[in-house]
């Protein structure tokens, strides 16, 4: 049972990255786009989260977290470069 | 046998939420609306999943695994900061809101 059940949120957050994709290139403004890319991180650290499930071994924990951290500091960077055009004044 | 049902249904819950939130990333009509999405039902889907992980590797690994608890709690730190510097950088941007939205005329200028 809980393979089927891996198999249909692999297919779920697939799709939402997909979604997420197609924002990320018609996004009118550049904020979509951040807004896009921000959450296909997220959405990326649940897709290996579900891969070391269904792999049975939980080593890839440190690759989200990490992912988790980096994704959090260049939204917030990539947003202060567009609010003051500087990163550190 | 009972880990089972609840990794499962966690994961579904999990799943719906994080797809609820890319749908409506897609579907709204402007930026304003379109930053609720992921800031809102996406990190929820995502404690769904580590909240899974969570109980899947407590039932199959000996021991209690509390590490994804970890990636939940930042996550649910740092989603609304980010929300903000989102929402900062787009009024300084002066996207346009779609029409019939109210409070508009409280938005200061930076």
């Amino acid at each position: 049972m809980l393979e089927t059940v891996f198999l249909i949120v692999f297919a779920m957050i697939g799709l939402s990255l997909l979604l997420n994709l197609w924002r990320l290139v018609v996004g009118p403004s550049v904020p979509d786009r951040i807004l896009a890319l921000d959450t296909m991180y997220i959405n990326t650290i649940a897709l290996i989260i579900l891969y070391g499930m269904s792999m049975g071994t939980g080593l890839y924990f440190e690759a989200a977290l990490l992912i988790a951290m980096l994704g959090f500091v260049s939204t917030v960077a990539v947003c202060k470069y567009l609010l003051r055009g500087d990163i550190i004044e | 046998m009972y880990s089972e049902w609840i990794v499962s249904i966690l994961l579904l819950i999990g799943g719906a939420f994080i797809l609820i939130g890319s749908i409506g990333l897609i579907k709204m009509p402007d930026f304003f609306m379109r930053l609720h999405g992921p800031t809102k039902a996406t990190t929820l889907g995502m404690a769904g999943v580590l909240i899974a992980a969570m109980v899947f590797f407590s039932s199959t690994q000996n021991g209690i695994s509390v590490k994804e608890l970890l990636i939940t709690i930042f996550l649910l730190i740092t989603a609304p900061i980010s929300g903000y510097m989102l929402i900062k950088s787009a009024i300084h941007h002066k996207l346009k809101a779609k029409k019939g939205t109210k409070g508009l005329d409280n938005v200061e200028d930076d």
